[in-house]
């Protein structure tokens, strides 16, 4: 019965090639002295090739969605969910296998795609919509809803360059809340805005799949999975490995990952530790202004973390800490609860709340890890594997605010003190 | 339904030859309309003379080709005051050269949006010849005015202008539509474009007639579309000598260069994604 599939994928490929003639911002110098170096690379490397690795991004993916039905896709970052939301809405296309789409698709990819900064609010609706296939008369339509949905309607002809960062992404995502094609793709768009927006978005979200459209949603927020999709999708590096019920899927994603980014998660993964004589953990939680956050934060504004744990006996030297990692597992600083006190604290058996601040203008707009283990010092280690918590971070501190389009270098934004003047 | 429904969208692995959807195209005809205003608006924000840009360019070309072309070199202009001879042919040069300047510089400008949404890719490089008609019609009322000054009145021929325009159009889309897919890889050429666009200034003739040249090349000369346009638009009026047999070898040109550039374009769109 194929009348009530909606999308149907088979076999799909896609292949990348790295360090091969495809390389970006290839010049013809460059395939000149590629092609006159290659026969002499391979006489020196034979039956090495590693002039052109290949990476298969994406690897014999099959698959059907049926209509009126809400899919999450799961995976780490650079597991293939984005190479294949990117050939589904056909961006790019596969290296091999086929996809047959049945009625009309939107991709929501990116919030605010082909906004322009001189441009006023008025029009970069218009210029977005149809970018993302809205007739005129339809954005017309929908006009007031969008700038309601947005709250900009005092700066609707104001140049979006002037927006803050989160007008911006209210504007960019209320325009494509407002699309209505029968097929939706979206990838990780709510990792965006601020946490009161992040819910307004889920809960449209929620409601276009309630409508019966089918949506195919890529998100690192498992507590939006969870509440969004009936079913799951995992895909680890390239290939489809499970394809099942939502909450199947993603605790067999976390067990293996040890990554976390809900509440819920968090407690299971405690309650999963093994059990120790001096302290046991209850509780981790994070707040920006008093809000709880998992996983996407801002670095514009502090972000505390609230450890509540209880400790069995009197303990000389007792350290709650944490790691803070980058992707490529880099530790950046380790910080403990007691790292301040003039001597060795002693902490009498009780149950504790540890806050730590980071300030905000710390972070850089990147995914981190926390890591978080508690010690006794000199004596030993009471958890023994580390409790991770990803955190991935929007961009609204100070650093290079003016230059919102460069690549951030280094690993954190700190916010050095500058002064210049002119001296002649 | 039956089960063997044709689907709405078939995605396949890249093939060497792609039809082109002039349907598809179509559909989006508003997107083009969307981007090709984009350029138009942008273009002049910020700028304290605005649409006066449109006009000081060819305006200033025309000034110095006058200066040393005409009064200098002393050029033969077919009869006609050297300025207005010079400026019938810096508007149709000019719409040319910007338009193949936008469109090909068009899909690497516009890379953050084609690797966020589907579109056919066309558009692009459409919409980067379509704006500078605007700033051609601005100038084209200059162009009148100076027509009104020197006392020239446009021959019947002025109704083929609009055909001498859409030529110039196809030109500057047929090379874009090569090279825009070529910068997509090799960011070479939107380095080559000015200098290729001089050169190509001095091969077509903005400065000279192609009177100037000996009989037997003039239909030679034709090879370069813009030759036969920019004669093309003297005569319609000023009423110069008809480029008869030349345009016609322009236009063969333009087509083939066309039809090769879409199927070149289509193909290599595929990629566009992942290379740009």
């Amino acid at each position: 019965m194929s009348d009530d599939i909606a999308i149907r994928v088979r076999g799909l490929g896609k292949k990348y090639q790295i360090g091969g003639p495809q390389e970006k911002y290839l010049t013809i110098r460059d395939a000149i002295s590629y092609s006159v170096k290659t026969p002499f690379r391979r006489l020196c490397y034979r039956g090495v090739d590693n002039l052109k690795r290949e990476i298969w991004a994406l690897n014999n993916v099959s698959f059907d969605v049926k209509k009126g039905e809400v899919v999450g896709i799961i995976g780490r970052n650079g597991a293939g969910k984005s190479t294949l939301l990117k050939i589904l809405s056909r961006i790019t296309t596969p290296t091999e296998g086929e996809v047959d789409i049945y009625g009309r698709v939107g991709a929501l990819l990116e919030v605010g795609t082909g906004f322009h900064p001189e441009l006023t609010g008025r029009e970069n609706i218009f210029l977005t919509g149809s970018i993302l296939g809205m007739r005129k008369q339809e954005i017309e339509e929908k006009f007031d809803e969008i700038i309601k949905f947005a709250e900009i309607e005092k700066f609707l002809d104001t140049p979006a360059k002037r927006y803050s960062s989160g007008m911006y992404v209210r504007l960019g995502f209320s325009v494509a809340a407002h699309l209505e094609p029968e097929i939706l793709l979206v990838d990780e768009v709510l990792a965006v805005g601020d946490a009161s927006f992040q819910k307004k978005c889920l809960g449209k979200l929620g409601d276009v799949a309630s409508e019966g459209r089918t949506v195919l949603f890529v998100s690192h927020n498992m507590g939006a999975i969870k509440k969004l999709c009936t079913r799951a999708l995992l895909i680890e590096s390239g290939n489809l490995v499970e394809d099942g019920i939502t909450s199947e899927v993603i605790t067999h994603y976390l067990d293996q990952s040890g990554s976390i980014s809900t509440n819920e998660d968090i407690d299971a993964i405690i309650s999963k530790l093994p059990p120790d004589p001096t302290i046991r953990l209850e509780n981790i939680e994070m707040y920006q202004e008093g809000i709880q956050v998992f996983q996407t934060v801002e670095n514009g504004i502090p972000l505390e973390i609230v450890i509540t744990y209880e400790v069995f006996e009197r303990t000389h030297g007792m350290r709650v800490y944490f790691d803070l990692m980058d992707s490529d597992e880099n530790l950046l600083f380790r910080s403990f609860h007691d790292e301040q006190s003039d001597t060795i604290p002693v902490m009498e058996k009780g149950r504790y709340k540890s806050r730590a601040t980071i300030p905000a203008d710390i972070l850089g707009p990147i995914n981190y890890e926390i890591r978080l283990r508690a010690t006794i010092y000199n004596v030993r280690t009471c958890i023994p594997s580390p409790i991770r918590i990803p955190i991935n971070v929007t961009q609204t501190g100070n650093y290079n605010k003016s230059y919102p389009g460069d690549t951030f270098r280094g690993k954190l934004g700190l916010c050095i003190n500058w002064d210049t003047k002119k001296i002649l | 339904m039956k089960p063997d429904t044709e689907p709405t969208i078939k995605i396949r692995p890249p093939k060497k030859w792609v039809p082109i959807n002039f349907r598809e195209l179509w559909q989006y005809h508003e997107l083009l309309y969307f981007f090709t205003w984009r350029d138009v608006k942008i273009r002049y924000k910020q700028t304290a003379l605005g649409f006066l840009w449109a006009i000081i360019q060819p305006l200033f070309m025309m000034v110095i080709f006058t200066l040393f072309f005409g009064n200098l070199a002393k050029i033969p202009s077919e009869g006609i005051p050297y300025p207005l001879f010079n400026f019938a042919a810096l508007l149709p040069w000019t719409l040319f050269a910007e338009g193949l300047l936008r469109s090909t510089t068009s899909m690497v400008s516009n890379a953050n949006i084609m690797t966020k949404v589907y579109f056919p890719r066309l558009i692009m490089p459409i919409s980067g010849i379509l704006s500078p008609l605007v700033d051609f019609a601005v100038a084209f009322v200059i162009l009148l005015l100076m027509m009104a000054f020197f006392g020239f009145l446009p021959t019947i021929a002025i109704v083929l202008l609009p055909a001498f325009i859409l030529l110039a159009v196809l030109t500057s889309l047929s090379v874009g539509l090569w090279l825009s897919a070529l910068n997509v890889k090799y960011r070479d050429f939107q380095y080559t474009i000015p200098f290729l666009i001089q050169i190509w200034l001095f091969a077509s003739p903005v400065v000279y007639p192609s009177s100037m040249l000996p009989e037997q090349f003039r239909l030679l000369y034709g090879l370069n579309p813009m030759a036969g346009v920019i004669e093309g638009f003297r005569w319609a009026l000023l009423g110069t000598n008809p480029p008869e047999a030349m345009i016609m070898v322009s236009v063969g040109v333009v087509i083939l260069l066309l039809v090769g550039g879409l199927f070149y374009f289509k193909r290599m769109e595929q990629y566009f994604a992942d290379v740009v």
